[in-house]
């Protein structure tokens, strides 16, 4: 049970947060106290980060603590004796619809009624498995789990009734919703009535659980509207930006211009001097690897934002730039196109593609690139933390507050248990607050302030010292027979990985970023290879919303566009003569144990998509040419299946017009099919706003971008004007969401602007290439 | 020292003049529902209404907010959700949700300025403000929703 006390208490410390966290340990002993109902659910084996994310250096780095292959005890649900149902939602909610989706999916099985569910968040905690809200994980990685959950309840509150009428538990049924009622004789007991007896039985074995049919169903596959839709659009303070805790101090840190950069010397008189500002702090550079360390530099210290974002501009700061002074991206991208043209390590191979090649005949190859992406998310980088002697409360919009805590504990040479972390809401987040630099930074000046400090990010800040998506050259090379099919494909990209992040000697892509459409292409193709070629990194590296899927798509599905055309077919009938028929794709030893055999590579699924776009966009009906044109892509990432098909509009200027998007999308059983839609009418955004505007360069290993006038991002007047999401009904797995909209989408588009204008665009971004 | 009007309250202050009245608000008022996205006007995340009319409130200098009366996200739904608000409800507009204060501010200046507005219009005027999680055409479809129950 939650106690008034135990929500006044969390409220009064995080002062004027609407939020409603929730620690574990308070959950259960408030429930045990009140004899109400509490439900440690049992919670499946999570992949760890490790494997998910692909660096196989991430391992070596001791980053991957979080221990995510044992099973782990979750405290998820539990009922007031006033029949409300607290359902925990244990993964950040930054408008992947989390905080909606998994409860609804508990609820369900649990014959809960949707309007006496309240939803809590979860704090940091390894009990509930992994939280790291990245990779399209949530719903695919514990639908099962909270399916088990709710049909444990259910069959606890069953057994309890059963037991308060002295009859035998067949008579009893969970019905009509969030009751129990006697089969025949209309007697019922609310699930308030039950929750404390309940709470005194025995968890049931798994083996005793009756799960409900896809066809009971209340709201699995039903949409519903956002749990938190309300709240937001009143302005509550929800997200890390808004929290505000007594005596709290506002911080700015000056972070070196290049990675790796320590200062040589510092007179912040000027700073001193500014209204507000209370001091200024050196933070120590960090020792390599970055990983999740913070940059270093120097802070100020404030009563409010503005004062230390004006100190800050005070400060005179002579740099030790290092190394990656010598970093410049349009040299750099020259070296990564060299190595694209020199065989790379291999990743993947089918038949003999060079004795293929050797033959001769008709060969086609192709370059592309695409550069670094900033994740800039619309609130920035913040966070407070409050460091009491050996104990740390942190507050932050976090995609990952186990990690903040191992972070966090880390810098501060504490036990991680002594590291509470609240997750508030994230304005955004797309892989960039899945890295708890800023949070350190935030308890490191707590620490050194004796007082709960705020470190708030600029914009500038975000587009300057992010964990950038990125840059990567491909290469790709067919030989084509006389119907135009390729005979032979080889395809080599080139990237300095993420492992970079927690290995400094990582050159190589990890196994998650080659599995991201590059180790094997969805095609019916005798003879195949793929490479990766070394490149290092000299900025951060990490993860962004789709990830190696984006260049990867990008190049595969541009060079398809291309093989249609060299062999004067239509994209689309060419794509569905490329996939070849239903089967499953062979993806050979490279992927996990286990994944495979969950998500088998179907063509069938990634045919049908193709063509439902296709049918559903009206493909052939309309003209291409003179300005306007459709495209089309396919690609399957995080186990889902997705086709897009863009129409363009392109005037004499070279402005590009999106007036009609349709996708189509296969993510098996599909939890909530309203937060699927939202997720790809914004993938369908976010797309634009890498294809069109989206470049991060560096000059003497200074990022060049710094707000949204020099990074653009896709506005209302340049987004796509209507995008249509269309889900296919399937039984299979739940797949991911979140991310796959976003790489066939820019292909897609490119795809569309070669059918209007006859201009390929082999390099991103379509500014680049003068359009606008 | 400046006199001027937050959700009808009358306000005092005497602090850095060059301070802008987003972090007045949020800082000082804790008024924190006008959110912070680029401090340059080019976002528009910090929306209010400046007598009625949508501003940036991250480019508005608090030496310069004299006599003005300045409405928040805080102050439109004194007395109920206003039609903007339950619009956005209705079209299940937000995902993260940050910049949509802003976006309701500036669809409630449009809606005062132009009742009936046209896909057009809300292009010229909505093109200010940024949504990374791209709700765009909920945003179009909840303000022409809120223009017919206005109406």
């Amino acid at each position: 049970m939650i106690t008034e006390e135990m929500v006044s208490t969390e409220k009064a410390a995080a002062e004027k947060i609407s939020i409603v966290n929730v620690s574990r340990r308070d959950f259960l002993h408030g429930m045990l106290a009140s004899s109400a109902f509490v439900l440690c659910a049992r919670t499946a084996p999570l992949l760890a980060r490790a494997e998910r994310n692909g660096a196989g250096a991430l391992s070596a780095s001791g980053i991957a603590s979080i221990e995510g292959t044992a099973f782990h005890p979750g405290i998820l649900v539990g009922i007031h004796t006033d029949g409300m149902v607290y359902i925990v939602a244990h993964r950040s909610e930054m408008g992947n619809g989390v905080r909606t989706s998994l409860p609804r999916i508990l609820a369900d099985e649990l014959d809960a009624d949707w309007s006496r569910v309240t939803v809590l968040q979860a704090d940091g905690d390894a009990a509930y498995g992994s939280q790291d809200t990245d990779g399209s994980h949530s719903v695919r990685e514990f639908f099962d789990v909270l399916r088990e959950a709710g049909a444990t309840a259910r069959l606890m509150l069953v057994r309890a009734a059963a037991q308060k009428w002295g009859i035998p538990e067949s008579q009893c049924v969970a019905d009509p919703v969030h009751t129990v009622s006697e089969k025949g004789s209309g007697r019922t007991f609310g699930y308030g009535e039950l929750a404390a007896l309940a709470a005194k039985l025995p968890v049931p074995k798994k083996e005793e659980l009756q799960f409900k049919s896809p066809q009971q169903w209340r709201y699995i596959g039903k949409p519903a509207p956002g749990y938190d839709v309300t709240d937001v659009c009143s302005g509550k303070p929800l997200f890390g930006m808004d929290v505000r805790v007594e005596g709290m101090l506002y911080a700015a840190v000056a972070h070196p211009p290049v990675l790796g950069g320590k200062v040589k010397s510092v007179d912040d008189s000027a700073a001193l001097k500014v209204i507000g500002v209370k001091k200024t702090i050196a933070i120590d550079p960090f020792k390599p690897p970055h990983a999740f360390q913070p940059l270093g530099g120097v802070a100020v210290i404030a009563d409010n934002t503005f004062a230390a974002f004006k100190g800050r501009k005070q400060l005179k700061i002579e740099w030790d730039n290092g190394a990656n002074a010598s970093y410049n991206s349009a040299d750099y991208k020259k070296e990564l196109q060299q190595t694209a043209r020199q065989p790379g390590k291999v990743v993947h191979t089918i038949g003999d593609p060079d004795a293929e090649f050797a033959k001769g005949g008709k060969i086609v190859e192709a370059e592309y690139f695409a550069p670094h992406l900033a994740h800039a998310s619309m609130e920035p980088p913040v966070a407070v933390a409050d460091v009491r002697d050996d104990k740390v409360t942190v507050w932050s919009p976090t995609q990952d507050p186990q990690g903040v805590q191992e972070e966090v504990a880390k810098a501060l040479g504490l036990k991680k248990e002594n590291v509470v972390c609240h997750v508030t809401f994230l304005g955004g987040g797309f892989g960039r607050k899945s890295k708890p630099d800023y949070a350190v930074e935030a308890a490191v000046l707590s620490k050194k302030t004796g007082k709960p400090v705020k470190v708030i990010w600029s914009r500038e800040d975000d587009i300057k010292f992010d964990y950038y998506h990125s840059v990567a050259a491909m290469y790709l090379k067919a030989a084509i027979d006389e119907a135009g099919k390729p005979k032979a494909w080889l395809q080599r990209s080139v990237f300095p990985p993420i492992g970079s992040t927690f290995d400094t000697s990582a050159v190589y892509g990890g196994g998650g970023e080659m599995s991201m459409g590059w180790d094997v292409v969805p095609f019916d193709v005798a003879n195949f290879r793929s490479e990766n070629g070394q490149a290092t990194a000299h900025v951060r590296i990490g993860w962004l919303r789709s990830v190696a899927n984006i260049y990867h798509a990008f190049a595969v599905q541009s060079f398809a566009n291309e093989l249609a055309y060299a062999a004067n077919r239509d994209p689309y009938d060419y794509l569905m003569t490329l996939m070849g028929s239903p089967r499953t794709l062979d993806v050979g030893q490279q992927r996990s144990a286990g994944v495979t055999e969950k998500y088998p590579y179907d063509i069938g699924r990634l045919r049908r998509v193709a063509e439902l776009a296709a049918e559903k966009a009206n493909w052939g009906k309309k003209k291409s040419g003179k300005g306007s044109g459709m495209g089309i892509a396919v690609h399957r990432s995080f186990f889902t299946y997705v086709a897009s098909v863009v129409e363009v509009e392109v005037d004499d200027q070279g402005t590009i017009r999106i007036p009609h998007v349709t996708t189509v999308v296969d993510a098996g059983i599909v939890a909530n099919p309203e937060m699927v839609r939202q997720q790809f009418e914004g993938a369908a955004v976010f797309g634009t706003s890498i294809a069109r505007t989206g470049e991060i360069t560096a000059t003497g290993g200074a990022v060049d971008q710094s707000n949204f006038y020099d990074y653009q991002v896709a506005r209302m007047n340049d987004a796509p004007r209507q995008v249509d999401v269309h889900i296919v009904e399937s039984t299979a797995a739940p797949a991911g969401v979140g991310e796959p909209g976003v790489p066939p989408f820019v292909p897609a588009l490119c795809n569309a602007v070669f059918a209007a204008t006859g201009k390929r665009v082999r390099e991103l971004p379509l500014t680049r290439n003068g359009f606008a | 020292m400046v006199h001027f009007k937050v959700n009808g309250h009358a306000q005092i202050f005497d602090g850095d003049p060059e301070m802008p009245l987003l972090w007045y608000l949020r800082d000082i008022l804790g008024l924190t529902g006008t959110k912070f996205g680029c401090g340059m006007a080019l976002c528009g995340a910090c929306t209010v209404l400046q007598n009625g009319k949508a501003i940036r409130s991250c480019s508005k200098q608090m030496s310069t907010v004299e006599g003005i009366e300045i409405t928040t996200i805080e102050g439109i739904s004194a007395q109920g959700p206003h039609a903007v608000q339950k619009a956005w409800g209705e079209v299940n507009v937000p995902q993260c949700g940050y910049c949509q204060p802003g976006q309701i501010m500036q669809a409630v200046s449009l809606l005062a300025a132009r009742p009936k507005p046209t896909d057009d219009d809300i292009d010229e005027v909505m093109a200010g403000n940024i949504c990374r999680c791209g709700t765009y055409q909920r945003i179009r479809s909840a303000i022409k929703e809120a223009a017919r129950e206005t109406a």
